[in-house]
């Protein structure tokens, strides 16, 4: 058994074991060392990823796990964006009894997340996108003894089941075609004719199943109660990283089918259909993190539009990846300093922000700018690759639909920003006292800015990825 | 070296003030004037050891930033960037010095008073497709913020609808730029080459869509008619010197846009349609002069008149584009005049919205019907509103003539129909400042003025030095013309 290919993996799962057994036999006082651990398994997984890089893409344990660059950059990234994550979370978590098992949870949906862009076989699919899922579900309601944190949960479960039963039927259809589970069997006997109307079904419920992850449409519809109801940290995780699993493993599987399934065609309306949904739901809300989550949802159209070229442009894989990264550090350094300001949500609550807390106000504008795509943040250049690779691919019509969505989103995204530099402030400004938040805030937000200078850095590392199939 | 240091200092100003809490607002002023005074005389340097027989583009810097996707920091300048960038310069500096409101946040107003100015030479200077995208977008942020911030009236309402209307364009400019970059082999964003090149010419439906894009977007910011509804209300609620800084030097990034992208880089697909755009234009002018015209808001009329002036712009930019006609000598005159017009109506308007903010520093009112024999009691101020508005409606001496002159002999060449009826413009114009220097310095004085106070010393100096620029431009304009015409040659020669 090549036992050295997982190895990132196997660092996650010995780190959140070691992380579970420390809760229970340490004073809750000293839980915040299972954040320390949990960074600790977090950089080891990212060191031994790294040290996998540059190797030529291949599929190893029979076939069903990926070793190419998609998924080690991807990786890379879910692993820095659960660092941010971790890193935001001790302050916040403090008075939580159950505070130190919930880095084990965080640890558990990383890699169930992680096993969804690398795997390369159905069974394996389902068992990455289950196993986020089920660790996912009591981050949301994590607060259990809170009304909306509880429905959040419940809403998030209760799509979650349906949606994932649909995937698992789909894949059960697919192995009824094919005869296989790995991705390199399905690809050879799809290219002889087999059943169209079958193939249809099994590739919808697969989609389907998996813009539950990516909070698409159509099955987004809890997110927004996640972002506003589960805690802050928690919802920083749920809106960024998830996606970033979906997303490479939808790529992954709509590479295999042929041509005449139009899913061109299909992943372009959910791109449509997602991207505007969430803007225009986030228009009018009156919930700075209800709408960080319906901006959420919008991104994730964005994203789909570098699945739309995949194969026409050859740089849509890299595009795909560097949006992901760009738009997972966007989010974080927001949520950030939703947690940095002890989850203050209302918007009329941001009046006068520039003038109590300049720091955090400076880097909530930049992160919400770096989402619209303003130069030289590094929102900027993850837009500009996904245009690009969308016009190259013959689909302009898509890039200016993303466009209309752009100038929309601004609206939205300026009526957090005008209050806090415009209005007067009301009342004195309460943080969470200690160093994590505000550290992770303050380098997230740098990272923006240094991701957008050093782009060249971000292109080089993701500018030769492909698939290992 | 020399350009980029024309841009850094004033962003290494603005960084200075946003970390500096100390300061008095006359230190913070006195060290914003001194940075913000430093582009205007790098740039006048530049100027001098210009060499208008040399390459097209000078003093050229060029360091890689993403080389993977063809983007660096490239900066150069040739004729008309030069002279559109040493203007903006000049105006910025004016208005900052220019005495204002700062509503107790005297740091961060001139923080991002230098912020604005080193991005806005940074549009005039770049040389790369990519970055003059960047420093085009972070205008707007620059704008969005200091009309949100220091103006008045419904100041939020009017920063809100700037930004989305322009980012629009400017969202619909980057799609045309990617258009560019895919077209040439190797992907590149190097203005010099896409300008040498001509990558899109004979591609039809493709050049087609690169172009409206391209020409929608820098519309929008010009502006012409009709996306130009953005225009008056940002340009009412901001304060007197953002509003001369959005007239004289945000509209020129439009039509310097014109002139440098798909002027230069598509010239046959800006053949086929010159007509239509300079139709366009036309009716700008005389759309743009006549709802001037019928404006009781001295700030709104004066507003209006920067749709008509910049339709003129547009024009000359237009004529010198249509290669049907052989004769190439009016469509360099053309380019001439509507590059010495942006000139001349960043140094005017800039000077006749610097007025309007002392309007509202002393009154709180623009309602021209309110006013009347102002004469008496601020001679000076009537000086220069008097002056500005001659200068503005194209007299002869100043340097609006000039501008306009160049435009419309060109444009005689070329297509002498819509000289005939664009001159008509010119006339309602005259019409539309004389009626407002009349209603405003003349006539019987209500008794509310009585108290109103003259310029005072520094609002007076600064509009001598704006007016000293148009006037000096309007009696020998020879030191602007060789430079321009150099380069005007050089575009016209290349295609």
């Amino acid at each position: 058994m090549p036992i050295g290919d997982v190895l990132p993996e196997i660092s996650l799962t010995l780190g959140a074991v070691a992380i579970v057994l420390f809760a229970s036999f340490v004073r809750q006082r000293q839980h915040h060392w299972a954040a320390v651990l949990a960074l600790l398994a977090i950089g080891l997984g990212a060191g031994l990823t790294v040290a996998q890089w540059g190797g030529a893409p291949r599929l190893t344990f029979s076939g069903v796990w990926a070793l190419d660059g998609v998924a080690l950059a991807s990786k890379l990234v879910v692993l820095g964006a659960g660092a941010l994550v971790v890193a935001m979370s001790p302050e916040w978590m403090r008075t939580d009894r159950r505070h130190g098992e919930y880095y084990a949870l965080v640890l558990f949906a990383l890699l169930g997340v992680i096993m969804m862009a690398s795997a390369s076989d159905t069974m394996e699919l389902v068992l990455g996108v289950l196993l986020s899922s089920v660790a996912s579900y009591p981050l949301a309601a994590y607060h259990r003894g809170w009304a909306p944190a509880l429905e959040a949960g419940m809403k998030y479960f209760l799509i979650g089941a349906l949606t994932n039963t649909l995937l698992t039927i789909g894949v059960v259809v697919l192995f009824g075609l094919t005869g296989s589970t790995g991705y390199p069997d399905i690809t050879q006997a799809l290219v002889t004719d087999s059943d169209r109307l079958a193939l249809t079904i099994a590739t919808a419920c697969v989609v389907l199943g998996l813009t539950f992850k990516l909070a698409a449409f159509p099955a987004h519809a809890w997110m927004p109660d996640v972002a506003q109801g589960s805690p802050v940290p928690a919802a920083a995780f749920l809106t960024v990283i998830p996606k970033v699993g979906a997303a490479v493993a939808l790529a992954r599987f709509v590479s295999l089918l042929p041509p005449d399934v139009a899913w061109r065609a299909i992943v372009a309306l959910i791109s449509v259909a997602t991207m505007t949904l969430g803007n225009v739901a986030a228009l009018r809300q009156t919930d700075v993190r209800r709408l960080l989550g319906w901006s959420s949802v919008s991104q994730s159209g964005y994203a789909l539009m570098a699945i739309v070229v995949l194969g026409v442009s050859d740089q849509a894989l890299p595009a795909l990846v560097f949006f992901l990264a760009s738009y997972a550090t966007a989010n974080l350094a927001a949520f950030a300093v939703v947690t940095h300001l002890r989850g203050r949500t209302a918007l009329d609550d941001y009046r006068g922000l520039a003038r109590h807390a300049p720091i955090a106000a400076m880097i909530l504008i930049v992160s919400l700018l770096s989402l619209v795509g303003i130069p030289p943040l590094v929102g900027f250049f993850g837009k500009l690759m996904l245009f690009r690779v969308t016009i190259e691919g013959g689909y302009a019509w898509l890039a200016l639909v993303a466009v209309i969505n752009t100038v929309v989103s601004l609206f939205y995204y300026l009526r957090i920003v005008a209050p806090m530099m415009f209005g007067s402030a009301r009342s004195t400004v309460h943080v969470l006292s200690g160093p994590w938040a505000s550290f992770t805030m303050i380098v997230a937000g740098l990272l923006l800015i240094v991701g957008g200078l050093g782009a060249e850095a971000l292109s080089l590392f993701t500018g030769s990825i492909r698939f290992a199939l | 070296m020399i350009l980029t240091a024309a841009l850094g200092l004033p962003m290494l100003g603005a960084l200075a003030l946003a970390v500096s809490s100390r300061w008095t607002e006359t230190t913070a002023r006195r060290f914003v004037i001194a940075v913000s005074v430093l582009p205007v005389l790098l740039l006048a340097w530049a100027w001098r050891q210009f060499d208008p027989q040399g390459a097209l583009f000078q003093f050229v810097e060029e360091v890689p930033w993403v080389p993977s996707l063809g983007m660096g920091y490239r900066l150069g300048v040739d004729g008309i960037a030069l002279a559109v960038a040493t203007m903006s310069a000049l105006v910025f500096s004016a208005s900052i010095a220019y005495p204002v409101d700062t509503k107790h946040q005297p740091r961060q107003y001139y923080a991002w008073m230098l912020f604005l100015q080193s991005v806005s030479l940074g549009v005039f200077l770049a040389l790369d497709l990519l970055l003059f995208y960047v420093f085009f977008d972070l205008s707007l942020v620059g704008m969005f913020f200091l009309i949100g911030r220091w103006g008045h009236g419904q100041a939020q309402l009017a920063a809100f609808k700037f930004f989305l209307y322009t980012f629009f364009g400017s969202l619909l400019l980057l799609l045309a730029i990617i258009g560019l970059y895919l077209s040439v082999e190797p992907h590149t964003f190097d203005m010099r080459v896409l300008i040498e090149q001509q990558p899109l010419a004979g591609t039809g439906l493709y050049a087609g869509l690169v172009f409206l894009a391209l020409m929608l977007g820098f519309a929008i910011k010009t502006p012409m008619v009709p996306v130009h509804t953005w225009l008056p209300q940002a340009h009412v609620d901001a304060p007197g010197p953002v509003s001369a800084i959005l007239a004289g030097v945000l509209l020129k990034m439009g039509t310097y846009g014109i002139i440098r992208i798909p002027f230069a880089m598509m010239a046959e697909t800006f053949a086929r349609y010159a007509l239509v755009i300079a139709v366009l234009a036309v009716v700008s002018i005389l759309y743009g002069a006549l709802v001037a015209l019928a404006q009781r808001n001295l700030k709104r009329r004066i507003a209006y008149t920067s749709i008509n002036h910049m339709g003129y712009t547009v024009l000359g930019i237009a004529v010198a584009a249509a290669v049907l006609s052989d004769d190439t000598v009016a469509r360099q005159i053309a380019l001439t005049g509507a590059t010495v017009q942006m000139v001349a109506h960043g140094l005017i308007t800039g000077t006749l919205f610097l007025i309007c903010g002392s309007f509202w520093q002393r009154t709180e009112e623009y309602d021209l019907d309110s006013y009347g024999g102002l004469l008496r009691q601020a001679p000076w101020l009537t000086a220069f509103a008097v002056l500005a508005s001659f200068a503005s409606l194209g007299l002869p001496g100043l340097a609006g003539f000039v501008a306009e002159f160049h435009i419309f002999v060109g444009t005689f060449g070329v297509y002498p129909w819509l000289a005939v009826i664009g001159v008509l413009g010119i006339l309602v114009t005259a019409a539309l400042f004389l009626q407002m220097l009349q209603k405003v310095f003349f006539g019987a004085m209500p008794e509310r003025w009585a108290q109103f106070e003259d310029l005072r010393p520094l609002e007076w100096g600064v509009l001598a030095v704006l007016s000293a620029g148009f006037v000096i431009i309007g009696v020998a304009p020879a030191f602007l013309l060789t430079l321009v015409e150099a380069s005007a040659k050089l575009l016209m020669g290349g295609r």
